[in-house]
This record gives C-alpha cells, sequence and structure tokens, in this order.
C-alpha cells in the first residue's frame, strides 16, 4: 500500500515537472511566431501584426483560434490512418526532447548521463513525422516534400553528429549538465572558440534541420506549394507548425548548452563584472543566450534566398562533414597537449 | 641571345599571372570560410531591422490623394437645393461602358428633370467621361475610394442613392472642384 502511494506521488511529481516545462515552452513557441513575424516585418520596413491586443500581443492566440475552429480536412485517397498520426509523430519527438534539457544547475527532469544521444535521436525521430506526412497524402506535392525533406535531414545530421562529436571529445561526456559545468570559467572558456568551425557546423545544420530558410526546399512555396503539410488543414497543421517551432527553440538550447556555457554567467572571471551580475539567476543567462540564437533564426531567414537543393547537398556531403573531420582531429591534439583553459 | 632574355621575361609574367590567381584562390577561399558574403547581407537587414517603417496603417491613416481621383459616383444640387441635372443625357451617351440608365418627363413646374437616373458600378470604368461632359456639373465622381455591397443588387446605384452621396460630400466634391477649375 505505502509503496503504491509513494509510486502515484512520484508519478505526480514527474507530470507536475512535465507540465512546467511544456506549458512554458508552448507559450514560448506561440511568441515565437509573433517575434518571427514582427523581427521578419521589421527587417522589410514593415510593423509586423499590431491588431490584436496591445503591439498585437495576442496574435498568436488568435491565430491558434482560428485554427482549432477550421475543419481538418482528410483527403479521400490518402492512408487515413497515417494521415492522423503523422503530425502527432512530429510533435512527440520535439517535446519529449525537453525532458534531458538542463535549464539550470538541477533545474533538468531526467538527467540522464547519454542526454546528448538522446537529444540527437529524438531530433532525427521527428523525421518520421515529415516522411509519413508526404507518402499519407497521397498528393505529389506533398510526397516530394518529404522525400526533399527526408534527404535533407539524414545528410545534415552525418554533420552535426559530428560536431557534436567534437563537443563530447571535448568534455569527456554526454550529460548535458556536466557539458555545461565543464564550460565554468566566463566567456573565454566557452566551447564556441575551441570548437568555432564545429559550431558554426552545428549552427548552419541545426537552421538545415528545423528545414527553415535558407534551407526550406521541403515546403518551398514557388516550387511544391508547401511540401509535405500541403494536404494538412486547421489543427492537424498547426501541429506541424508548432513542432517546427519547437524544433527551432531545441536547436537554439542546444547551442547555448554545448557552446555558450548554458546557464553560466559570460562575466566569470572579469574582476568588476562578475561582483556585478552575480544575482542574475542561471534560467536567466540561458534564456538570454536562447533568445540570441532565435533571433539570429529569424535574422537569417529575413536575409537569405534559398538554396538550390544540389547545393544544399554540396555543402552538407562536401562541406561540412571533411570540416568536422578535420577539427575532430585537431581536436584530439588538442586534448593531448591538454591546451589550457578549455581542456587542462 | 635576344631570344633567351625574351623567354625569361614572359615566363617571369606567367610566373606572376599565376601567382596572382593563386592569391585570389586563397583570398576568396578565406572569405567563404569566414561567411563574409553572408555578414555583408545580415548586415543589410541589420540595417532595414532600426530604418524607419513605411506602412501606412489603411483605415486611420490613407495616402494623399489627387482631387482628380474617380471614386463612387455621386449628383450635386444647387446651393438653392434643386438637382442640377437637367436630363440631357450626354453622360448616357458618352458612358462607353454604357453604365448608365435615364429616363426623364417634364417636372410640374414645366422644368426638364430626370424620373430614373442609375449607375451599374459592375460596368462602370470610372473613366470620368459622365463627369466631363456634364454641362452643369451634376454627376460628378468623388474621390470615395472604400466602398462596399452587401447584396445583389446594390451595385446599382439609384437617383436617390447619388443625391444622397452628393449631399452628404457636396463639401468636399466642391472643394475638390474649386482646386482643379483652373486646368478645366
Amino acid at each position: 500500500m505505502n509503496d503504491m502511494v509513494e509510486m502515484i506521488m512520484t508519478l505526480l511529481i514527474i507530470i507536475a515537472k512535465s507540465i512546467a516545462i511544456l506549458v512554458p515552452l508552448l507559450l514560448a513557441v506561440a511568441y515565437l511566431t509573433y517575434a518571427e513575424r514582427k523581427v521578419i516585418g521589421f527587417m522589410q520596413s514593415r510593423i509586423g501584426p499590431n491588431r490584436v491586443g496591445p503591439f498585437g500581443l495576442f496574435q498568436p492566440f488568435a491565430d491558434g483560434l482560428k485554427l482549432i475552429f477550421k475543419e481538418i480536412i482528410v483527403p479521400s485517397k490518402s492512408n487515413r490512418y497515417l494521415f492522423i498520426i503523422a503530425p502527432v509523430l512530429a510533435m512527440g519527438p520535439a517535446i519529449a526532447v525537453w525532458a534531458v534539457i538542463p535549464f539550470d544547475e538541477g533545474l533538468v527532469l531526467a538527467n540522464i548521463n547519454v542526454g546528448l544521444l538522446y537529444v540527437l535521436m529524438m531530433t532525427s525521430l521527428g523525421i518520421y513525422g515529415i516522411i509519413i506526412a508526404g507518402w499519407a497524402s497521397n498528393s505529389k506535392y506533398a510526397f516530394l516534400g518529404a522525400l526533399r525533406s527526408a534527404a535533407q535531414i539524414v545528410s545534415y545530421e552525418i554533420a552535426m553528429g559530428f560536431a557534436l562529436v567534437g563537443v563530447l571529445m571535448a568534455a569527456q561526456s554526454m550529460n548535458l549538465t556536466e557539458i555545461v559545468q565543464k564550460q565554468n570559467g566566463g566567456f573565454w572558456h566557452w566551447y564556441w572558440l575551441p570548437l568555432l568551425p564545429l559550431f558554426l557546423v552545428y549552427w548552419i545544420s541545426a537552421v538545415a534541420e528545423t528545414n527553415r530558410a535558407p534551407f526550406d526546399v521541403a515546403e518551398g512555396e514557388s516550387e511544391i506549394v508547401a511540401g509535405f503539410h500541403v494536404e494538412y488543414a486547421g489543427i492537424a497543421f498547426a501541429i506541424f507548425f508548432l513542432a517546427e517551432y519547437a524544433n527551432m527553440i531545441l536547436v537554439s538550447t542546444i547551442a547555448a548548452l554545448l557552446f555558450l556555457g548554458g546557464w553560466l554567467s559570460p562575466f566569470q572571471g572579469m574582476p568588476i563584472l562578475e561582483s556585478a551580475f552575480t544575482w542574475v539567476p542561471g534560467i536567466v543567462w540561458l534564456l538570454l543566450k536562447i533568445s540570441f540564437f532565435l533571433f539570429l533564426l529569424l535574422w537569417i531567414r529575413a536575409t537569405f534566398p534559398r538554396f538550390r537543393y544540389d547545393q544544399i547537398m554540396r555543402l552538407g556531403w562536401k562541406v561540412f562533414i571533411p570540416i568536422t573531420l578535420i577539427w575532430i582531429v585537431v581536436l584530439g591534439i588538442a586534448i593531448q597537449a591538454k591546451i589550457e583553459p578549455w581542456f587542462g | 641571345m635576344k631570344t633567351k632574355t625574351t623567354t625569361t621575361t614572359t615566363t617571369t609574367t606567367e610566373t606572376k599571372i599565376k601567382s596572382v590567381t593563386l592569391l585570389q584562390k586563397l583570398k576568396q577561399i578565406a572569405q567563404s570560410f569566414i561567411l563574409w558574403e553572408l555578414l555583408i547581407g545580415l548586415k543589410v537587414t541589420g540595417r532595414h531591422f532600426f530604418a524607419r517603417k513605411v506602412t501606412i496603417q489603411y483605415p486611420e491613416e490613407k495616402t494623399p490623394a489627387s482631387v482628380r481621383f474617380r471614386g463612387i459616383h455621386a449628383l450635386r444640387r444647387y446651393p438653392n437645393g434643386e438637382e442640377r441635372c437637367i436630363a440631357c443625357k450626354l453622360c448616357e451617351v458618352v458612358c462607353p461602358a454604357l453604365a448608365i440608365t435615364i429616363e426623364a418627363e417634364p417636372r410640374k413646374d414645366g422644368s426638364r428633370r430626370t424620373t430614373l437616373y442609375e449607375i451599374d458600378l459592375f460596368k462602370c470604368i470610372y473613366c470620368g467621361f459622365c463627369e466631363e461632359s456634364c454641362p452643369v456639373d451634376a454627376i460628378v465622381e468623388t474621390s470615395i475610394a472604400d466602398y462596399h455591397f452587401e447584396k445583389r443588387g446594390e451595385n446599382i446605384l439609384t437617383k436617390e442613392k447619388l443625391l444622397a452621396i452628393g449631399d452628404k460630400y457636396e463639401k468636399e466634391i466642391a472643394a475638390a472642384r474649386t482646386i482643379d477649375a483652373k486646368y478645366r
């Protein structure tokens, strides 16, 4: 009986923790769509949404309500079961990854030792939602979009994986909390500097992984309408949309954790600034770093034209993979030589 | 001896060209690896992020319009309240889209007035010929550009509607005509 109560208690605590992660995440997703429209609007000398609420701040909820009340149309020649399950398969992994993400020292749902592998696995699983959506729609555009994005994600997964291998070589750990702790010591101790090429490769691959501009051939509206989600309407489409934006936040968070020292203050070891900023909690630093990367994603989208398909493949296979391989060797030498301050 | 010197000079120039191209190539590679061109592109959008926004928030703000703008039609009245239109039917004749229908009868006081004056806005091409042809400045095109129909049949502007528009916007119509008078 006592065991039973204890089990239920642990379960409830886990559920409460999950909700504590999910609700802010979904809110962040909602406001990321707003931020995207505002930032891109500003960069095009427009002002973006400003009608719903003050400064258009309720716009995401208006959009959400609209999508909820729209009819979900299931094409008559589609595979109904797969068609419905595809958005769930896209959304599930995008949310599940957050279990291992540490937001501060000890502020993590599951502090597992294979955190990095788990992240890599879950981000790769997201592609199933896209492939199944493209297949189940039974439409040529959806199918082509799914093929494109599958090929793209698989190619960039390799370069991204190698970039992450560099991080785990440097940190000697796959536990995300430990990786952050290893970067302790201020701005110049973070891994972005010794792993600069891997950092760049990771970031560009991350943009490609999330199928964002300039790597958005999977949606390529000028060629294949909207890619894998052409046939989706209403809330089913909204779930794909949420998954994409949750993934954007995820890759930004991973970049902040692995290369920019997560929740660590950038002023550690700097005489006056360190004491001046000790009152700032770690999670604020992490959120600032995530916001920086998210802004960069929007900025990139507002700036660059879409890559041609063969250019994407060339960049992934012929440029990124060799760069990462070379830098892993360089990194190995640096670690053996115990170069201070990163590998001492 | 002479030939030998010429050959050596040509070879040196050739190596010079080669070394220049190699240098350029190295520079090109270095530039592409530090993402130089991409940073320049980001700078452009970054500058626009802080630039003045050009949006005109339409229902509250409007772009300036010419006094000659040709919007929805109106029939005007004289200051004493008498309608201007004398049913000469010049506008009906000149209308290239055949959008105007006029029927007329002498009124009880003997003056000639319209009994029916209709403009089909679906046919109208807003050329302004009706206004130009009118000898008494009765039919005019106002500068109202935003109007809509909700029911079938509302596209036909009847005489009552035209006069109502004219009564409502007489001040604006008269002001626009005065400004433009010296060019007509």
